[in-house]
């Protein structure tokens, strides 16, 4: 059964795409997140009504939908804009681009909540320590704030990325050579749908484990100073 | 934008929005009732009960739910003889059966867990008090320890089926006419990509707000005792 009549290798490179889409847009989103966490804790409060739509409206809109619309969906509105405008242009997005803008862009919304939580967490005194010692605020977010933050964000950002990196298989619906869309060529090239869909489940479930693996390291590191109960 | 095509083809995207809502709405029930047992097991200390469970969920939960779909849509296909046989194979060709039974596991293993941990949060006191008044077994699990979990768990079982009805969505990539389907198909049409997809992400917030406002009330109905004194 496990005879991959060659097709090994498709598979492989096929998730080695998978990992790159996930890391980009795990770095995508982490980067929103901590934006979109500061910003919902600014004194501005059309800031933050905006940042409340995103977070609530991105949650509820199945990422498949998501996806389509923006690879599909906003190349046309462009050259619907411009066509109003007089300019006659032809756009097609990269689906790589698409796929990690999308993915990134809606697990930005949860990780801003995974930074929202944890900002809070981190005691009121050490800042009001750290500007005692002159700090500014950008110092004292990088020296003080993030890394203590850190310590409770991990949990939360390691379930991010576990979803993450299974929503990565729905760019195979706008053909980027994923771990997913591969299997699928492999399945259709020897009939034997079954066993292609369970080796990529496998490899799935292999990154899936390693990346625990990982979480729980940089757990235990950002945790290392801290007395455990 | 074209208003009047989205005006034209709301009829078509509200039959999709009945398939989801029935495919959601079905697999959550199944899989609530396959999630209860299973997190009963799961908790249990001999290890060849909840060894094969956990096996259950850890690859459930370990791998997209596009695969799964398609591991039992296209990849039943490779034992066509052997279903055959039994009999099942005409179940397995329907691509709304194989939605339906991919969804269904899936979220059993996803709510088994969810139900795990609410059945460990039950206070080992009320456990205690219990045994104590002679309670075990089923009637241990039916009178004490079910209710408390379910109540326990029940914020994160919403998150849940608002997940699942979203996941739902996966389901017309094996041409089931759900929202997202037929707004693929519109869309491939009439080439109004972003006019058709905006419809069908509003008819998703409008099912998941309408979702949430049910659980809301279970909730307030299922721990109303909790909230009388504040």
């Amino acid at each position: 059964m496990f005879d991959l009549q060659g097709y090994g290798w498709i598979l492989l490179k096929g998730a080695k795409l998978t990992i790159y889409v996930g890391v980009s847009s795990m770095a995508l989103a982490v980067v929103l997140g901590l934006v979109g966490a500061l910003g919902k804790l600014s004194r501005s409060s059309l800031i933050r009504f905006l940042l409340g739509c995103y977070t609530t409206i991105i949650r509820g809109i199945p990422e498949l939908v998501l996806i389509l619309l923006v690879y599909y969906g906003a190349p046309t509105l462009i050259q619907d804009i411009c066509g109003l405008l007089g300019y006659d242009i032809y756009i097609s997005l990269n689906p790589f681009v698409s796929g990690v803008a999308t993915i990134g862009f809606i697990y930005g919304a949860f990780s801003t909540e995974v930074f929202r939580g944890a900002y809070m967490a981190v005691p009121r005194g050490q800042l009001e320590a750290a500007r005692a010692c002159g700090m500014n605020s950008v110092l004292t977010f990088r020296r003080i704030t993030l890394p203590q933050m850190m310590r409770f964000a991990l949990p939360g950002l390691g379930n991010v990325w576990m979803v993450l990196i299974k929503a990565t298989a729905l760019i195979s619906v706008i053909q980027l050579p994923e771990l997913m869309r591969n299997a699928d060529i492999a399945a259709r090239a020897t009939h034997k749908p079954f066993t292609f869909f369970f080796a990529a489940s496998l490899i799935y479930l292999g990154i899936t484990i390693a990346s625990n693996i990982i979480q729980q390291w940089a757990e235990n590191r950002a945790n290392k100073g801290v007395r455990r109960a | 934008m074209a208003v009047d095509l989205i005006l034209d083809s709301l009829p078509r995207l509200l039959q999709g929005t009945w398939i989801t809502v029935q495919i959601t709405a079905l697999s959550v029930v199944i899989g609530f009732c396959l999630a209860i047992p299973l997190a009963v097991l799961r908790v249990s200390s001999l290890r060849w009960v909840w060894m094969p469970v956990y096996a259950f969920i850890f690859y459930f939960r370990g791998t997209p739910l596009l695969v799964q779909i398609f591991l039992i849509y296209y990849g039943s296909g490779q034992f066509q003889d052997l279903l055959s046989q039994v009999g099942l194979w005409p179940l397995f060709q329907s691509a709304w059966f194989c939605a339906v039974l991919s969804l269904t596991l899936n979220t059993a293993a996803y709510s088994a867990e969810i139900f795990r941990g609410g059945i460990q949060g039950v206070p080992y006191g009320e456990v205690e008090a219990a045994r104590a008044c002679g309670m075990s077994g089923t009637l241990l699990y039916r009178r004490i320890i079910l209710p408390k979990a379910l109540r326990i768990a029940w914020p994160a079982y919403t998150n849940e089926v608002i997940f699942l009805l979203q996941a739902s969505s996966l389901v017309s990539i094996i041409t089931v006419m759900d929202i997202t389907g037929v707004a693929r198909i519109i869309a491939a049409r009439s080439f109004a990509f972003y006019e058709i997809f905006l419809t069908a992400a509003a008819l998703y917030l409008v099912l998941v707000y309408a979702v949430l406002f049910v659980f809301r009330r279970i909730e307030q109905r299922i721990s109303a005792y909790l909230t009388v004194s504040s």
